[in-house]
């Protein structure tokens, strides 16, 4: 037994700030930018909170589904970070949506969504849930250091869902963690204890960027071979490639080193940027919304992010075709 | 022999003519941006089976080479 992806919903702020709009405030430019990254625009929280968000992307993915909040049994957040250490991100969208389910967090940076995934496959695997609710949900715009021009403008603000059932359609799936606090880290704040003898740290996002770009690379490649090669399946089987929306040199690097046709991969990081554990469900949610899955097609997600971690997965699409070009969030 | 191995990738990557790459090119001159050399250095890691850190003070071919050379030492 494992599981169906049986509806999606993404939400992201209004607000859209493009390279031109950040280089009127940070020594950089739209050319450096879109050259090394294919990042044009993000969007970024400028008030209103990311559990808003967070639910505005369930209910859509409860509608897309059919489901009841009050029917689900289980409310899995991926997040670096929700609006409160406590109540988890996970909580606070099961309050908003009225639901009675338990609901926790679990924290895989830019693979949190894949990880969410595998934690759901659990449940499923022990009969101790028939509809899970997966969220992955970031404000990335409040972790990064606004002062790195080399990071600040890489991130945005969004948050994906799916809804899931038991089923067949997870055909396979990894997760992967390798300790390193070096190449990608945020610094938790360090509270005001009087007798705390620690220095105070940068509790922002700090990156080696070059290390990470080769980390990924090798994540994607040698992930994606193997949960396709572990769902009985061939390169050639694949319909559809959503990758992490980090870099899209990444993908453009990755893709040169893969059997699987260029066309496969699909990327809006063009307009979001890289949204950490929400990139994912952000574009799956794009995607079937135009209409582009059809029945019985095979998915394959990749991820990697801070931690360090990895994961991806197989999916075969068991939803009914959805008429093509339908792409409004209807709500 | 590393040279020879590290201008043919080079030339490959940036499709252009090998002989227009010596000691002395500087990357920046043939149109590679810090990414690019990421994708440069992870080929030569291949080649080369070395693990090369990629530092800001690599500048030119001649940089990169010695660099090889000392770790495969």
């Amino acid at each position: 037994m494992s599981f169906n992806i049986i509806g999606t919903g993404s939400a992201y702020p209004e607000s859209s700030k493009t390279n031109d709009e950040l280089s009127l405030r940070i020594a950089t430019s739209d050319e450096w930018i879109s050259t090394r990254t294919g990042i044009r625009s993000r969007h970024i929280i400028t008030d209103g909170s990311l559990s808003d968000l967070a639910a505005e992307a369930a209910v859509r993915a409860l509608k897309d589904s059919g489901t009841l909040a009050q029917d689900l049994d289980l409310i899995i957040c991926a997040t670096v970070r929700g609006d409160t250490l406590t109540p988890s991100l996970a909580c606070l969208v099961q309050k908003k949506l009225a639901a009675t389910c338990p609901a926790f967090d679990v924290n895989a940076a830019c693979t949190g969504f894949i990880y969410a995934l595998d934690v759901a496959l659990g449940y499923f695997a022990r009969n101790k849930a028939k509809r899970i609710l997966v969220i992955a949900a970031e404000a990335m715009s409040k972790l990064v250091d606004w002062n790195d021009r080399s990071t600040c403008v890489l991130f945005g603000d969004g948050a994906g869902a799916v809804v899931l059932s038991q089923g067949d359609g997870l055909l396979s799936i990894k997760i992967s963690a390798s300790g390193d606090e070096d190449l990608l880290r945020i610094d938790s704040a360090t509270g005001n204890c009087p007798f705390s003898e620690g220095s105070t740290v940068n509790p922002y996002l700090q990156m080696n960027g070059k290390e990470v770009y080769k980390f990924a690379v090798a994540a994607m490649c040698g992930d994606l071979a193997e949960v396709i090669q572990e769902a009985g399946l061939t390169q050639e089987d694949i319909d559809f490639v959503l990758p992490h929306q980090a870099n899209l040199r990444i993908i453009e690097t990755a893709k040169g080193k893969l059997g699987i046709s260029a066309e496969k991969y699909r990327s809006n990081i063009e307009h979001f940027g890289n949204t950490s554990s929400a990139s994912i469900p952000i574009l799956l949610d794009e995607l079937n919304r135009a209409g582009e899955f059809k029945k019985g097609q095979v998915l394959a997600l990749t991820a990697f992010g801070g931690g360090l971690t990895t994961g991806a997965c197989v999916i075969k699409w068991t939803n009914e075709t959805k008429p093509k070009g339908n792409d409004q969030n209807d709500i | 022999m590393i040279f020879e191995k590290t201008a043919k990738i080079l030339a490959d990557y940036r499709d252009m003519d090998i002989a227009e790459i010596t000691m002395e090119t500087k990357f920046e001159d043939i149109g590679l941006d810090s990414l690019d050399m990421v994708d440069v250095v992870m080929m030569l890691e291949e080649e080369f089976d070395v693990e090369i850190e990629i530092q800001e003070r690599i500048k030119t071919v001649s940089d990169l080479v010695s660099l090889i050379e000392s770790l495969k030492k």
